[in-house]
C-alpha cells in the first residue's frame, strides 16, 4: 500500500508579469537566479532536503523550460519508484474541463493526484521564492500544536506589512485573525504562502468551495478553515527569505550573492541546493581578464572584465568588455569592447562588438514604467543586438534586432523595442 | 604516478577541472550507442567506485545493458587477483559468454580521448580484421618507451609489436583501444588461460599477430595517457590551450561526468586569475596563473599560485606561494606556507587540520 506522512504540492503556473520580458516565454519559477540556478531549485531543493520525497508541480504558464528542467527529478534524487517528482498541467475532464483558474483550484483539480498517496499532510508551496527552509521543523510544529492548518509567516517591518497578508495571532501562534494587505496592519507577521494542511482538512474544504471562483488559498480557503473553527496556527520563519518578483528585487537578490559571506549562502554544505547542470567543464579566464566580487557559472570563458555581477554557465566574455554590477543568463555570448551597467541579460543572448548596455540619463520607461525601473536594461532570451549600438537606462530590448531599428546606433533610456512575438 | 595513485586508481584522477579519468572511456562509450560496458578495476578503487555509484551520469542506467564493474572476487574454482588484463576479462568470462553482441570494444580507462568507436568497427569490419588496434602517431623524439609500439605493413597490417620498448623501431604506439569479435576474444581468452598467461597485449596481440590479421587504427586526434606524474600534468595544462577546450567542451558529443551539485565559483576582492581553469565550488581570493583549480577549492587572501595543478576540495591558507606543484585532493594547506618544484613537477601532500571558515 502506497503511503506517505506529507507530500508537497509547488504552485508553478504563474507568470510573473512584473519580471516583464524575462518571463515572456518561460514561467516565473525556470528563470534563471543566481548563475548556474533557477528559481524552482530552491523549493525543490528544500524539499528533498526535509525528507519530502513526493512532489507535485502544478503547471500552466510557458511550461516547456520548466517541464526540461525537471525532467523526472534526477538533480534533486526526486526520480522515484512511488512518489518523486510529477509534472502536474490541467488537463481535459468529460464535463467542467478549465484552466487553473486560482492557487486553490489548481489544488482542487489534483484531488486525485494527493488521494493516490494517502497522505496525512499536504504541504503547499509556491514556486516564486528564494529560501532554504526544513519543512520538517514546521511539521513537528504542525502536530505539536494540533493544528490543522499552520501558516509559515515572518516579521516584516511595520511599515512594509500593508503589502502583505497579515496573520494576527494569540501568545501560542495561534491565528485569531488575518487581513489581506491591511491599511493599518495589527501585526507585522506577513503570510509566505506556505501551508500545512490536514489532508482531511484540505480536502474538504476544496471541495465544499468548489463552485467558488478563482478559489485562491489567501482569499478563500484560509477564511473557510478559519470561520469553521479549526485550528490555525502560524509558523514563524527569521531566515532568508526573498520575494523576486520585480525586476529590481531580482537584481538585488542576485547581487546579494556576491557579497563575501552572503545572508543567503551558497556554500553550506549541510543544505544543498540542487539543479539540473547541463555544462560540466571548469570555466576558463583569460591571461588578460579580471574578475572581482563576482560568481560565475560552469563552462564560461572569461576574456574582458567582470566586476559585482552573476554570470551564468556556458557565456562567453569578449576581450577588453567590461560587465559592472549586471546579471548575465547562461549561454550568452556577449563580443568584444562591450560595456554593460547594470544589465539583466537572459539566456541565448548575443551582444556583438562594441554594444553599450546602461549608459546615458536616466528616463522612466515609455511603456511599462512600473516594470522596468531603477535604471536597469533588460535583454529578453535568445536576442540578438548588432555591434556598436548603444543602449540607456529603464529600457527593455527583446527579439533579434538589426542595426536598421536603432537611431544612430542608440535607443534612448526609457525605450522599449520589443521585436519578438510571444510565440516564435 | 608516485604517491598521487596511493589514493587512488590513475582512471579515477580527476582531469580538466570537472572529469575523472575513466569519464572520457565511458562518454565515447555511451557517444558512440553502446549500452553495455563492463569495467574491471582492481587496485585502489575506492574513488572510482565512489565515481561509478550512479551510471546515470553516462545513461547507462537502462534495463538492457547498463554499467557492470567488476572486482576480483572469491569463487568456488579461483581466488586470485586479477594476474593481468587478460585474466581480468578471463575471470569474468561468463559475462561475455551470456552476452549477444557481436563485437566488444576494449579501451584503458586512463586516457584522454574523444571517439567513435562505430568508426573503429567499419575500418574492422572492411579490413575483415581479427583484431582492429587503435594507434597513433607520436612526433619524433617524444618519449614512447611506456607504451607498446606498433609497426604496420602498407596495407595497415601490424607487422610488429613490441611492449615497452628502450629502443623503439617505430613512433606509432598503441592507444589501448581495440576492437574484437566477442567469440574471437572468447576463444583467445580461454586458449591463454588454459596457458597461464594472463596479458593481453603480451600474450594475445602480440603471441597472435602472425596467424591473426591485427590491424591498426590511425587516429590524428587529440589522445593522451596520464599514467605518469609528467603526463598527468602536462595532459591538464593542455586544457588551457582553447583548441583542446573547444574539441571535448564545445564540440559534439559531450563528455560526461558525476554531477557534483556545487555552487558557481566564486571571486572575491583582490581575486587575480591569469590563464586559468576554475571549477564549480570554488571560492577565490588570491593570484592564480596558468593553473588548474579543481572543484570546491578555497585560495585565502595573497595567495600567488602558478602553473600548478590544485585537486578537488583543497583548502590554501592566506599568504601561500605554490609553484610548479600539484597538490593533492583534500589536502589542507596553512597559511604563510611555500611550495615550489624545483625540478621537475613536487607533489604536495599535506593533511592539517582544517579550520572551519
Amino acid at each position: 500500500m502506497v503511503k506517505k506522512e506529507m507530500i508537497a504540492m509547488l504552485l508553478a503556473g504563474g507568470q510573473g508579469s512584473r519580471l516583464g520580458v524575462l518571463t515572456s516565454r518561460v514561467a516565473k519559477p525556470a528563470v534563471s537566479f543566481g548563475s548556474k540556478y533557477r528559481i524552482i531549485d530552491f523549493p525543490l531543493s528544500n524539499c528533498i532536503n526535509s525528507g519530502v520525497d513526493t512532489v507535485g508541480v502544478l503547471t500552466q504558464y510557458q511550461p516547456l523550460r520548466l517541464n526540461t528542467h525537471i525532467g523526472i527529478g534526477i538533480p534533486w534524487d526526486l526520480d522515484r519508484n512511488i512518489g518523486g517528482v510529477t509534472v502536474l498541467p490541467p488537463y481535459e475532464k468529460s464535463v467542467h474541463s478549465e484552466w487553473y483558474t486560482g492557487t486553490a483550484n489548481a489544488i482542487y483539480q489534483n484531488i486525485a493526484y494527493m488521494e493516490s498517496f494517502n497522505p496525512e499532510y499536504v504541504l503547499i508551496l509556491s514556486g516564486d521564492h528564494i529560501y532554504k527552509m526544513d519543512y520538517e521543523v514546521m511539521l513537528d510544529f504542525h502536530k505539536q500544536n494540533g493544528a490543522e492548518v499552520t501558516i509559515a509567516v515572518m516579521p516584516v517591518p511595520m511599515e512594509e506589512a500593508k503589502r502583505f497578508g497579515i496573520m494576527i495571532t494569540d501568545e501560542n501562534r495561534r491565528v485569531v485573525d488575518f487581513e489581506e494587505k491591511p491599511e493599518k496592519p495589527r501585526s507585522n507577521l506577513a503570510s509566505m504562502g506556505i501551508y500545512i494542511f490536514n489532508w482531511k482538512t484540505l480536502k474538504e474544504a476544496l471541495l465544499l468551495n468548489a463552485e467558488q471562483s478563482g478559489l485562491d488559498f489567501g482569499k478563500h480557503i484560509i477564511p473557510y478553515c478559519h470561520k469553521k473553527g479549526a485550528p490555525l496556527y502560524a509558523y514563524e520563519f527569521n531566515g532568508y527569505w526573498k520575494d523576486v518578483g520585480t525586476l529590481n528585487s531580482y537584481w538585488e537578490a542576485n547581487m546579494e550573492l556576491i557579497d563575501i559571506v552572503p545572508e543567503f549562502n551558497l556554500y553550506e554544505e549541510y543544505w544543498k541546493i540542487y539543479t539540473k547542470c547541463e555544462t560540466l567543464p571548469p570555466q576558463y579566464l583569460a591571461p588578460d581578464s579580471i574578475v572581482e566580487r563576482s560568481i560565475i557559472g560552469e563552462g564560461s570563458e572569461i576574456y574582458g572584465k567582470v566586476y559585482n555581477s552573476v554570470i551564468g554557465c556556458g557565456v562567453v566574455v569578449g576581450e577588453g568588455t567590461v560587465i559592472r554590477d549586471s546579471i548575465v543568463m547562461n549561454s550568452t555570448e556577449i563580443g568584444r569592447n562591450c560595456e554593460l551597467y547594470k544589465a539583466i541579460v537572459a539566456e541565448e543572448v548575443t551582444l556583438e562588438d562594441n554594444v553599450k548596455l546602461g549608459i546615458g540619463e536616466e528616463a522612466p520607461n515609455e511603456t511599462d514604467p512600473h516594470i522596468y525601473n531603477h535604471g536597469l536594461v533588460t535583454i529578453g532570451e535568445k536576442s540578438v543586438i548588432p555591434k556598436d549600438v548603444s543602449i540607456g537606462k529603464n529600457t527593455v530590448v527583446f527579439g533579434v534586432t538589426s542595426t536598421e531599428d536603432y537611431k544612430d546606433n542608440y535607443l534612448q533610456s526609457g525605450r522599449t523595442l520589443i521585436k519578438a512575438g510571444e510565440e516564435q | 604516478m608516485k604517491e598521487l595513485t596511493r589514493k587512488r586508481a590513475a582512471c579515477a584522477m580527476p582531469i580538466a577541472g570537472s572529469y575523472r579519468g575513466i569519464d572520457f572511456a565511458l562518454s565515447n562509450m555511451t557517444n558512440s550507442h553502446i549500452n553495455k560496458v563492463a569495467v574491471f578495476t582492481q587496485y585502489n578503487a575506492g574513488s572510482l567506485n565512489e565515481h561509478l555509484s550512479s551510471s546515470k551520469w553516462w545513461n547507462f542506467g537502462r534495463k538492457q545493458g547498463g554499467l557492470y564493474v567488476f572486482t576480483p572476487a572469491v569463487t568456488a574454482e579461483s581466488s586470485v587477483w586479477y594476474r593481468g588484463t587478460a585474466d581480468a576479462i578471463a575471470q569474468n568470462l561468463s559475462f561475455l559468454k551470456n552476452s549477444h553482441e557481436p563485437y566488444v570494444v576494449i579501451s584503458s580507462g586512463d586516457c584522454v580521448y574523444k571517439m567513435d568507436y562505430n568508426k573503429v568497427l567499419e575500418y574492422h569490419i572492411e579490413k575483415k580484421a581479427d583484431i582492429t588496434v587503435v594507434c597513433k602517431e607520436m612526433e619524433s623524439g617524444a618519449n614512447i618507451e611506456r607504451y607498446g609500439t606498433i609497426k604496420m605493413n602498407e596495407e595497415s597490417r601490424i607487422e610488429e609489436f613490441e611492449e615497452k620498448p628502450v629502443v623503439a623501431k617505430s613512433n606509432t604506439i598503441s592507444c589501448g583501444v581495440y576492437v574484437i569479435r566477442r567469440r574471437q576474444l572468447i576463444e583467445m581468452i580461454e586458449k591463454s588461460a588454459e596457458e597461464d598467461r594472463h596479458d593481453f597485449v603480451k600474450d594475445i596481440l602480440i603471441r597472435y599477430k602472425d596467424i591473426k590479421r591485427i590491424f591498426g587504427y590511425k587516429i590524428k586526434d587529440y589522445w593522451s595517457n596520464i599514467a605518469t606524474v609528467e603526463d598527468y600534468f602536462n595532459t591538464n595544462m593542455d586544457f588551457l590551450k582553447p583548441e583542446i577546450r573547444n574539441y571535448f567542451f564545445r564540440q559534439y558529443p559531450d563528455v560526461y561526468s558525476r554531477v557534483d551539485d556545487n555552487p558557481p565559483a566564486k571571486y572575491n576582492v583582490g581575486a587575480k586569475i591569469r590563464n586559468s581553469l576554475i571549477s564549480s565550488g570554488c571560492i577565490v581570493n588570491g593570484t592564480v596563473e596558468d593553473s588548474v583549480i579543481f572543484k570546491k577549492t578555497y585560495i585565502g587572501n595573497n595567495c600567488y599560485i602558478k602553473n600548478s595543478i590544485i585537486l578537488n576540495d583543497v583548502y590554501i591558507g592566506d599568504n601561500t606561494h605554490i609553484e610548479n606543484c600539484i597538490v593533492e585532493s583534500r589536502g589542507t594547506i596553512r597559511a604563510n606556507s611555500y611550495y615550489r618544484g624545483e625540478n621537475g613537477i613536487e607533489i604536495v601532500v599535506e593533511h592539517n587540520d582544517r579550520y572551519v571558515i
